[in-house]
């Protein structure tokens, strides 16, 4: 079972990366670059290493994506569509 | 494949075989440190969580090199990105404004919990820090008018890495080394255990959440122009 779920985390993840490469749109990018950290923070809970869970999905996930959309935002590519 | 690539591609597989043979001649001898710590640490240090007993106790000296370096880091930001200018951004929704104000509570109070059971449960100063320091910049970011006041941020941020040091040289004195735990071990498990090492997380959650709200929001308000 727990088997499982790491393989849909790791090809989610997979997925995420390719996209994080290929995606036009840079918002898109950096919320592509976040499921990657989220997926990684699902890994490390599988691994019995809660606290570095804790912090990949708080930094990694959440404040880095904020942190390089404002950086987009201040050199003008945010564009939603 | 113009020069510039080729240049950085072959940088980049020197670096890889310089890195591979440091790390084949270092003496690593996984599992018997680990071992060790996992069978003495809940009696020598008294946390329920032996992740908090390396990295307020074993490793204290590196906890602090790390506050130092996010210290540094934050202060260089605030200094390259300088004081915010005039906001113009448009007002936004009144859902997005509202939302942040319903979830300031709910953060504050999973920051301060994963702060305050950082010896008990997994998480602590670094992860607590970082909720509360979200906390604080959403209503900034959602809404225009508000801010941060930069002063309140820095005076935490000092009163709370003075805590940090004068702990550790409290324990320099009592015991001899710098950042031993002091006041006994406690009951393994109990709220108030554990000796210093919960004050020092609350120290640690303080500043990391401090000085990221206050990096976060200087970002947000120099970008508005």
């Amino acid at each position: 079972m727990l088997m499982w779920i790491a393989l849909l985390t790791v090809i989610v993840m997979l997925g995420a990366a390719v996209a994080v490469l290929t995606l036009e749109n840079y918002l898109a990018a950096v919320v592509a670059a976040s499921v990657v950290s989220l997926g990684l923070s699902v890994l490390f809970t599988l691994l019995q290493a809660p606290d570095v869970a804790l912090a990949e999905a708080a930094v990694g996930a959440g404040l880095s994506s904020v942190i390089f959309a404002l950086a987009l935002r201040r050199m003008e590519l945010w564009k939603i569509k | 494949m113009n020069l510039r690539q080729l240049t950085s591609l072959i940088f980049l597989i020197g670096l890889g075989l310089l890195l591979a043979s440091v790390i084949k001649s270092l003496p690593l001898d996984t599992g018997r440190v680990g071992a060790e710590i996992l069978k003495i640490a809940p009696a020598e240090i008294g946390t329920a969580n032996i992740v908090t007993s390396i990295v307020l106790a074993y490793r204290g000296l590196d906890t602090l090199g790390e506050l130092t370096i996010l210290f540094v880091a934050a202060t260089a930001a605030g200094m390259v990105l300088g004081r915010g200018r005039i906001n113009t951004t448009p007002q936004a929704g009144f859902i997005l404004r509202t939302a942040s104000f319903v979830l300031f509570p709910f953060l504050i109070i999973t920051g301060s919990y994963i702060i305050i059971h950082g010896h008990l449960t997994p998480g602590g100063g670094f992860q607590g820090g970082a909720i509360l320091a979200v906390a604080f910049f959403l209503p900034v970011l959602a809404s225009v008018g508000n801010s941060l006041d930069h002063r309140t941020s820095s005076i935490i941020e000092g009163f709370a890495g003075i805590t940090f040091i004068v702990v550790g040289l409290l324990a320099l004195l009592n015991q001899g080394h710098f950042l031993a735990p002091l006041f006994g071990v406690g009951t393994v498990g109990e709220l108030i255990s554990a000796g210093s090492l919960p004050l020092l997380y609350m120290a640690v959650g303080l500043k990391v959440g401090a000085e990221l709200a206050a990096l976060l929001v200087s970002l947000a308000e120099s970008e508005s122009y």
